[in-house]
Parts: C-alpha cells; sequence; structure tokens
C-alpha cells in the first residue's frame, strides 16, 4: 500500500497543459526527489496534490483513502503535508506560537476558547520537542520576522512536523540557503522518522543525488522518468532536458 | 498550578497572559468618574458602550484581521432588539440585555457564512452594502423601529429590581461599565486561549493556515459570531440606558467611527478600543463644545496624525516609548 499514489492527474491552464496523466506511487518512509526544468509544473503537481489547486481529471489517495475532493486543511488533517518554496510563516507569532498553534489544529484544540495557552502543556510540550529537534530551541521566543532566513526554513518545516504527517511534500526546503548550510538542512530532513514519506523538490543535484532513494524527473507538465540515482544518472534522455538546451533553473 | 510547576516554553506563555499592573490601574481608574466627574455620569455611561463595541470590532479586525465597515448592523440590530423587548412590555434590563446579544449573535452567525469567503477590499464592499442593507430596512420598516422619529416607549424595569435609570446616570455608567468589564474579562480569555492564537495565525498569514490544518472559515466564522454578541450587548446597553433607540445605531457612521476609534486606539491590543473610545469621545464632548460643526474637521486632524506618527494607534505609541525608554535605562 503506497502511503500516496496519484492516478491520471490532469490539469490545464487554458491551452497551458500543467500535469498530464501523472501517475505517482510514494511507498512509505522513502525520500523521493522531484527534479525538472524551471515551469516542468512541479510545484503545480504539489498544488494538485495537497487541494489548492484542482485537478481537472484523476484522483488522489493517501493510503487507502481517496483525499481527491477533499478542502487542503481536511487533508492536513489526514497526514498530507507541505512546505512552501517561499516563507510562507506568521511573522508576528514567535517560533513557539507559530509551531504551538498547529499542534491545537491537530488536536483540536484551537476552537476553545475558554482556557488559555499554557493549560494546554501537552500541545506546548510538543510544540517546544519539535523545535528542539530542529535546533531551533534558542530562538523559539523571537517573533519569526526576527530569525535569520535558514531557521525560517526550518520553522517551515517544523510547522509541517507538528501536524504529525505521514506524507511531506518539501517544496525547494533549501531554496535561497547558502549552499554549506543546504546540507546541513537536508541531513535534517533525512533524519526525519522513517514513518514519513518525504518528496523534495529541488534543483541542487549533489542534494538530491546524496540525500534521495529515488528520483522522479518531470519536464513539461509529464513525469518523464523515474528512478534510483544511479538510473537517471545514466539516462540520457534526462541528460538531454538538463544539458541539451534545456535550461537549469 | 504554581508557576515553578510550569516548563520553560509555559512560563513564555503564561508571562503573555498575565495581568499587568496598569491593566488593574486602568480598570480601577474607571471607576473615578463617580467621585470626580459625578455630572459627566451619562458621557462615561456612552464611553463604556462604545468601548465595548470597539473591543467586538477588535476581536474581528485586530485579531484575525477581517476587516469591517458595517459593524454597526450589529450593534444596531441588538439596540432595537433590547428596545423592542422592553417596549412590549419585558423592561427587565439583564435577560433583556441577553436576549439582544443572542440576537445579535444569530445576525452575526448568519452573516459570517459570506463574511468568511472574503477578504481585503471584498470584505470591506460587503460589510459596507450588509450595514447600508439593514440600516435602510430598518428606515422603511418604520411601524417597527420608528423610523427616523426613532423608536418611543421604551421603558426599563430597575435594575436588580433596586437601581433606577435616572438622569444623573449612575446606573447607567456602573451597568455599562460591569458589563464591558464582563465581557472584556471574556474577549482576554479567548484572545490568551489556543483559539486566540489561531485568530492571530489567520491575521498573520490567512493563507498558510490550511496547509497547518486550520480550518480557517470555520474560525473566521465563530470569531465574527462571538464579535456580534458583543457588539449587540453594546448597542443593547445604549438602548437601555438611553431608553430610546434611533436610526443612528445602524448608519455608516457608526460603522466607521468604531472604525477609527479602534485604529486611534490601537487595534490588536485589547486595550486600543477602550483608550480609543475615551479619547474620541471625550474630544467629541470638549471640540463640540467650542464649534459643534466642525467637529469632524478635529478628528480628521487627529485621525491623519495619528496614522502618521502613530501608525500602531496611541497604545502602539506608547508601547514604543516604553520600550525605548528601557533601552536608555
Amino acid at each position: 500500500m503506497p502511503a500516496l499514489a496519484t492516478r491520471g492527474l490532469d490539469k490545464r491552464f487554458g491551452s497551458l497543459v500543467v500535469a498530464k496523466d501523472i501517475e505517482l506511487t510514494l511507498p512509505p518512509g522513502e525520500r523521493y526527489a522531484l527534479i525538472g526544468p524551471n515551469g516542468a509544473g512541479k510545484t503545480t503537481l504539489i498544488n494538485l496534490i495537497t487541494g489548492m489547486l484542482k485537478p481537472d481529471k484523476g484522483r488522489i489517495f493517501l493510503g487507502e483513502n481517496e483525499i481527491t475532493a477533499l478542502e487542503p486543511d481536511a487533508r492536513v488533517k489526514c497526514g498530507l503535508v507541505r512546505t512552501f518554496q517561499i516563507n510562507t510563516l506568521f511573522p508576528h507569532l514567535s517560533a513557539l506560537e507559530a509551531v504551538t498553534l498547529a499542534v491545537c489544529e491537530r488536536q483540536g484544540y484551537a476552537g476553545s476558547w475558554w482556557r488559555e495557552l499554557p493549560a494546554y502543556g501537552d500541545a506546548v510540550e510538543e510544540a517546544y520537542a519539535i523545535l528542539v529537534s530542529l535546533r531551533l530551541a534558542g530562538s523559539c521566543y523571537r517573533p519569526t520576522r526576527e530569525l535569520a532566513y535558514g531557521q525560517q526554513r526550518l520553522l517551515e518545516i517544523a510547522l509541517a512536523l507538528a501536524t504529525k504527517p505521514k506524507v511531506l511534500l518539501l517544496d525547494e526546503p533549501a531554496a535561497g540557503v547558502p549552499q554549506g548550510e543546504s546540507a546541513e538542512l537536508f541531513s535534517v530532513i533525512s533524519d526525519l522518522s522513517r514513518d514519513i514519506a518525504v518528496l523534495f523538490i529541488e534543483h541542487d543535484m549533489n542534494v538530491v543525488f546524496r540525500f534521495a532513494h529515488r528520483i522522479i524527473v518531470m519536464v513539461g507538465g509529464r513525469i518523464l522518468v523515474e528512478g534510483t540515482p544511479q538510473d537517471i544518472a545514466a539516462d540520457h534522455r534526462v541528460r538531454d532536458v538538463y544539458l541539451g538546451g534545456g535550461r537549469h533553473g | 498550578m504554581t508557576s515553578s510547576a510550569l516548563t520553560e516554553p509555559q512560563r513564555y506563555l503564561e508571562a503573555q497572559i498575565r495581568w499587568r499592573p496598569v491593566e488593574i490601574a486602568f480598570w480601577l481608574a474607571t471607576l473615578l468618574p463617580f467621585v470626580l466627574a459625578p455630572n459627566y455620569l451619562v458621557l462615561a455611561s456612552q464611553i463604556a458602550i462604545t468601548a465595548l463595541f470597539a473591543l467586538s470590532l477588535d476581536l474581528i479586525l485586530g485579531y484575525a484581521g477581517i476587516v469591517s465597515l458595517g459593524h454597526a448592523a450589529y450593534f444596531g440590530f441588538g439596540s432595537y432588539t433590547a428596545g423592542l423587548i422592553a417596549k412590549w412590555g419585558w423592561g427587565e434590563p439583564v435577560t433583556g440585555l441577553l436576549m439582544a446579544a443572542a440576537a445579535a449573535g444569530v445576525l452575526g452567525y448568519v452573516s459570517s457564512f459570506i463574511i468568511a469567503r472574503f477578504r481585503h477590499l471584498a470584505l470591506i464592499m460587503i460589510t459596507l452594502g450588509f450595514g447600508l442593507l439593514l440600516a435602510e430596512a430598518a428606515n422603511s420598516a418604520s411601524w417597527l423601529t420608528g423610523g427616523a422619529d426613532g423608536l418611543q416607549g421604551v421603558r426599563m424595569w430597575k435594575l436588580f429590581d433596586v437601581f433606577a435609570f435616572d438622569l444623573y446616570g449612575t446606573t447607567a455608567y456602573s451597568y455599562s461599565l460591569a458589563v464591558l468589564f464582563l465581557a472584556f474579562l471574556v474577549a482576554r480569555r479567548l484572545i490568551g486561549s489556543p483559539f486566540g492564537l489561531a485568530l492571530r495565525g489567520i491575521r498573520e498569514n490567512a493563507v498558510r493556515m490550511p496547509a497547518i490544518g486550520a480550518p480557517a472559515r470555520a474560525h473566521i466564522r465563530k470569531a465574527y459570531t462571538i464579535a456580534a454578541v458583543m457588539a449587540g450587548l453594546a448597542g443593547a446597553l445604549l438602548a437601555q440606558t438611553t431608553e430610546t433607540v434611533s436610526l443612528e445605531t445602524l448608519s455608516f457612521a457608526r460603522s466607521a467611527d468604531v472604525l477609527v476609534i479602534l485604529i486611534l486606539g490601537g487595534a490588536g491590543r485589547l486595550y486600543g478600543g477602550l483608550v480609543g473610545a475615551i479619547i474620541y469621545m471625550v474630544a467629541r464632548d470638549q471640540f463640540s463644545g467650542i464649534n459643534p460643526q466642525y467637529w469632524y474637521f478635529w478628528i480628521g486632524t487627529l485621525l491623519i496624525l495619528v496614522v502618521l506618527f502613530l501608525p500602531n494607534g496611541v497604545l502602539g505609541g506608547m508601547a514604543r516609548l516604553m520600550r525605548f525608554a528601557r533601552s536608555r535605562a
């Protein structure tokens, strides 16, 4: 039983085909990389899977449940969670508050307005533990907007982890992070619990080949090829895309 | 739970919701008018009512970022409900107050299904339109509301069977202040709760909320309903303490005034609406004594100055001043 599967996913904007017959299968606990030139439809695919875009055709399964018709927040409750390419955080909330909020949403506390936050010790502790595990504990009381960029990228992941995902989709988790630090960030990602299946978009091929168990290559809204890093490195179609005129974004 | 039993993250959160001395001083100061300005208790009562109205707007605008230019709809609806209940023979203030608040809450809940779908400019237009709609409906239903003449024949019984609503406003101010304080306690608790945190999340980044599994629209509906209840409470207080209801309670001017008051005092600070109401109402009382026809000239000036120099309102400016003083010390 795959953790995540899509069947015949189609999406077009007017005459522009952004996803065509996407068949994707993500087994539990695996680390998959999704690569492809700019405009290949990688982020669009994540938007389709998470429900931020509605597909024209096709079905999406999380475990054995079909989630094609669910709203984005309901998909998160089922365990399908994403992060964003650009930091989309809560600037004036402290890191602890933001992660506590995500934990409260999962626990179903977020609707209750009669007891104050410190009373929800389990949620606060869980949020703090996540921040500790991502080495953010030292600055977790500061407003998000004051955190260093790399810390904000980690906070994106912390927010996702707070929802207890089964499937985690990371859209360029290291975007904008200096190269030395991006390896550190990916080591955090590869250390994530093996209960979580991870699909990440990344442009840095060193990182992709180091951390991905399997690689999916997308071009022009279609999946070109899927395979192990060795397969992909040897595949001449992929080389054509990246070296033969295709732009490396 | 003693604070030593709390972990460090809990202590941090606890420190944010702790009662500060300045708050206690503020609430004690609200009792001063009884001693210092017994001739101004009617004004004080109006200020308390306006403050409650502004507090209700703060819950949705200041905390959840839901802009409204039609918040008077719930104020006026509460006002007319309270007035009509008394006019039709049930003059008991507290139950009348609760019924009016409940009615405003129902109206708020129904309209929240539309409100929660929109943001920004669209939201301003919708709330504005809704406010105008209700004001015009009240105007044309003059058989019920008294139309432009206002609702006549509102007779309140004594509060708790003891305190009559007198000309000096002693009962009116005590009553309004007590309701304001209770509503404030509820609002304060709400802001410190997980739900309050979720509202701040919506204000900070509404688009991100679904991605952490938050049903943002359901949160907005709930906050909007609670705010409508509070606005209804304020409106009902006005009807009961003045024993009349005018179309002005539903007017665009009232919606705009409360927005000005909140921005003046500082949105998203709980006390912003309260401080704003005091400044605005006292200023109006003073300025309109000097030259009544130019009163909005001064309010306009005040508003521009505040936005230019105190973008986070009077309270935001004071907080900045305090930080500056502390960094110097």
